[in-house]
């Protein structure tokens, strides 16, 4: 297991050297009381590029994910160790104020999870209770814009009050993306956003995914081989816990180091 | 792959014999569970109609009583001199019967005649007042005239006087307001439960005040920010064991901690309601950790994930969904609370009190109690004022759990 060198575990920088890294995670581990669920993760990400996160069932994605907004905090039992950062600032300390990192690092869920109040108060908390909007008409043009960017705006601009849990699995999927970008954050995570989704709404936010590009830092974690293909610039494959591989999308499609990368990416196991 | 074991079995035959009488037996023990549940929900509903019928057929009649005319001449003298017990002795003894046939609290309505119209004084007129107890029981039928005098709990003079007053039309029937605005008496003529009601409604107050916030704000921290660890655990047992403690233990260690000890008053609507406050209290606790409990993390994940912080999440998300049951299990809480009389009766609260509570220091009687010291009252006359009582808790206890529902509607609706 461990007796594998990863060609990965140097900094990516070896793909683009001139690119500034967004967050830089070196030497991660992650333990769920006695059980070891990462280890010795290293992976830099930029908003350059939106950069996948493969591999089988259970190897870890969604956990090394938590660790880059600090989720990992809520899960009783849960342990990291490493070192995080973002733009060159440490967030794993725990003197850190996780209420500040989490408005500049947000999450997309796999399940969509609207909040059971109007469409309009999904997006206007975030920034509501981070002060970024001076007045009403100021918090409007926010719900307004992050809808727009969310591609969702058409579709739900006459009933802004009608309770969020009353959108089809697609449309609250990209009301959750619109929630995460309302408070303009810096990184988006996404673990599964496309699961529950149908072919329709996944395109649509695949699109959407690329629109967000060079503005957010983007992270995805997806089972979906094509999906990470179309999306993505950069892919991390895991596999027990470990990362294997990192590399260009198209080299790790393409031609991968490690046999392990080839053989879960041509469906031979996992 | 070994050869010897065939991958597919020989297609079911779903028409053979044994398969039918299965099913037919899976029928027939389905119709038996249907029948048996239709059992039970009848003989619920028939202990339910038995229980009503004979309460309101007893109490029916405790929202009437019977008035007996009067003529008074209200001569200034015993006016002047505030002296209307001795002007309604008067009047009454120039009735055409023999014997006491008004209520001893009859005057009251002759000073409130003069104080609502002054010009009376001077004047002679007929006055509709209360009779007494046994002429009021008689009126309404409540007596086995064909027994002997002895055994049927009536004097012979007063079934004379009886008849005496209805052949002179001097008798007649009304609403009893005095039931619905007295307080409790001596004379069951004149008993009537809105001390009682107000008693009940300080203790519940004082019980609520104390009990929703500190419940609710336990359940919030023992769900969302304490530890797992061996003192939560200890303290979920304790408050799951304090749930199903009787309730007369409350009662003496309200008497212990709120009477001995603190020196608060006895009787009192405060220290009542303090000690149903500790009894309710676990209650809400449970109520309010499983509604917090229920509400979908994911909604809790969402709100961390934009940068809430614990309280904002808790505040903001997790408690306006959980409010519904929260608020049921409070309102049967409180439901509880209003029919508890034992650990009541330990601190004092048995006391007869003749007049409303004049605060929450000042002795009171609470309904559930009034109703336990009446229905032991050796006067017949309080037989229907115990029903009616009933009635009147049932009907507050049945407003109650209404408002549960639609308050639970509302915020359904809302979340
Ligand atoms: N809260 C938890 N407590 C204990 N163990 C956990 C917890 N969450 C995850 N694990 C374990 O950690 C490992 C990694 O889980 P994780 O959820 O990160 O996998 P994943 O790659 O996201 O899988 P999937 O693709 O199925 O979502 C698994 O073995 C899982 O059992
Ligand atoms: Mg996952």
């Amino acid at each position: 297991m461990n007796a594998i060198n990863f060609p990965a575990n140097q900094p990516p920088d070896r793909i683009s050297a001139s690119i500034v890294p967004k967050m830089t995670a070196r030497n991660i581990d992650v333990f769920y009381g006695a059980k070891q669920a990462i280890r010795n993760v290293s992976i830099d990400f930029s908003r350059e590029h939106v950069t996948a996160f493969i591999g089988p069932s259970g190897c870890g994605k969604s956990t090394i994910l938590r660790c880059f907004n600090r989720m990992n905090d809520t899960i009783e039992g849960a342990r990291v160790t490493g070192e995080i950062r973002l733009d060159g600032v440490d967030i794993t300390s725990p003197a850190l104020d996780v209420v500040q990192l989490r408005a500049r690092v947000g999450m997309v869920f796999q399940k969509p999870n609207p909040f059971p109040k109007s469409i309009y108060e999904n997006i206007a908390y975030g920034p509501r209770i981070h002060g970024l909007a001076a007045s009403r008409a100021d918090l409007d043009g926010v719900v307004e814009s992050a809808l727009r960017r969310a591609g969702l705006w058409d579709e739900v601009k006459d009933r802004l009050k009608d309770s969020g849990t009353t959108l089809s699995g697609g449309q609250q999927q990209r009301l959750c993306i619109a929630r995460a970008i309302a408070v303009d954050p810096e990184v988006i995570l996404m673990d599964e956003p496309c699961s529950a989704l149908d072919p329709v709404a996944t395109a649509k936010i695949e699109e959407l995914i690329d629109d967000l590009r060079g503005r957010y830092a983007i992270v995805i974690v997806t089972h979906n081989m094509q999906q990470a293909a179309r999306v993505s610039q950069r892919t991390a494959f895991f596999h027990n816990g470990a990362m294997v591989e990192y590399g260009e999308t198209s080299m790790i499609f393409t031609n991968p180091v490690q046999a392990r990368t080839k053989d879960y990416i041509t469906g031979r196991y996992g | 792959m070994s050869p010897a074991r065939p991958l597919l079995r020989e297609p079911t035959d779903w028409s053979a014999a044994a398969l039918r009488v299965r099913l037919a037996r899976r029928h027939r023990s389905e119709r038996l569970f249907r029948l048996a549940g239709l059992g039970a929900l009848l003989l619920a509903g028939l202990f339910l109609a038995f229980l009503l019928f004979t309460i309101i057929r007893d109490g029916a009649s405790g929202f009437r009583h019977s008035e007996v005319a009067v003529t008074v001449t209200f001569d200034p003298q015993s006016v002047r001199s505030g002296d209307y017990v001795g002007l309604m002795q008067r009047s009454a003894r120039a009735l055409p019967v023999a014997g006491d046939v008004v209520s001893e609290g009859a005057w009251v309505a002759l000073r409130e005649a003069v104080a609502a119209d002054p010009a009376l004084v001077g004047q002679t007129r007929t006055m509709w007042v209360p009779a007494r107890s046994s002429i009021d029981l008689l009126a309404k039928g409540k007596f086995d005239l064909a027994q002997p005098a002895l055994s049927r709990g009536v004097s012979d003079a007063d079934v004379a006087a009886w008849r005496a007053l209805a052949a002179a039309g001097r008798l007649r029937q009304g609403f009893n307001l005095d039931f619905l605005t007295g307080s409790a008496s001596t004379s069951p003529e004149l008993a009537g439960i809105w001390g009682a009601a107000l008693g009940s409604l300080l203790t519940l107050a004082i019980t609520i005040a104390i009990a929703f916030p500190v419940g609710v704000f336990a359940a919030i921290y023992l769900q969302e920010f304490a530890p797992r660890n061996r003192w939560t655990d200890l303290i979920e047992v304790s408050i799951n064991n304090l749930a199903a403690v009787p309730s007369i233990i409350f009662g003496l260690l309200g008497l212990a901690v709120f009477l001995n000890f603190a020196g608060l008053p006895r009787s009192a609507p405060l220290v009542g309601g303090l000690t149903l406050a500790l009894m309710t209290l676990p209650v809400i606790v449970i109520a309010a950790r499983a509604a917090i409990g229920a509400v979908s993390p994911g909604v809790r994940d969402a709100a961390l994930a934009v940068g809430a912080s614990r309280l904002q999440t808790v505040f903001d998300h997790v408690l306006p969904q959980a409010l519904p049951g929260i608020l049921t299990g409070t309102i049967i809480g409180m439901a509880r609370a209003l029919g508890e009389t034992a650990p009541l009766l330990l601190i004092g609260m048995r006391a007869f009190v003749a007049d409303v509570p004049h605060g929450l220091a000042a002795p009171a009687t609470v309904l559930p109690v009034q109703i336990f010291l009446w229905s032991d009252d050796a006067q017949r006359g309080f037989i229907e004022k115990t029903s009616a009582a009933i009635i009147v808790l049932l009907l507050v206890l049945v407003l109650l759990n209404s408002l549960a529902i639609v308050l639970r509607n509302h915020f359904e609706r809302r979340a």
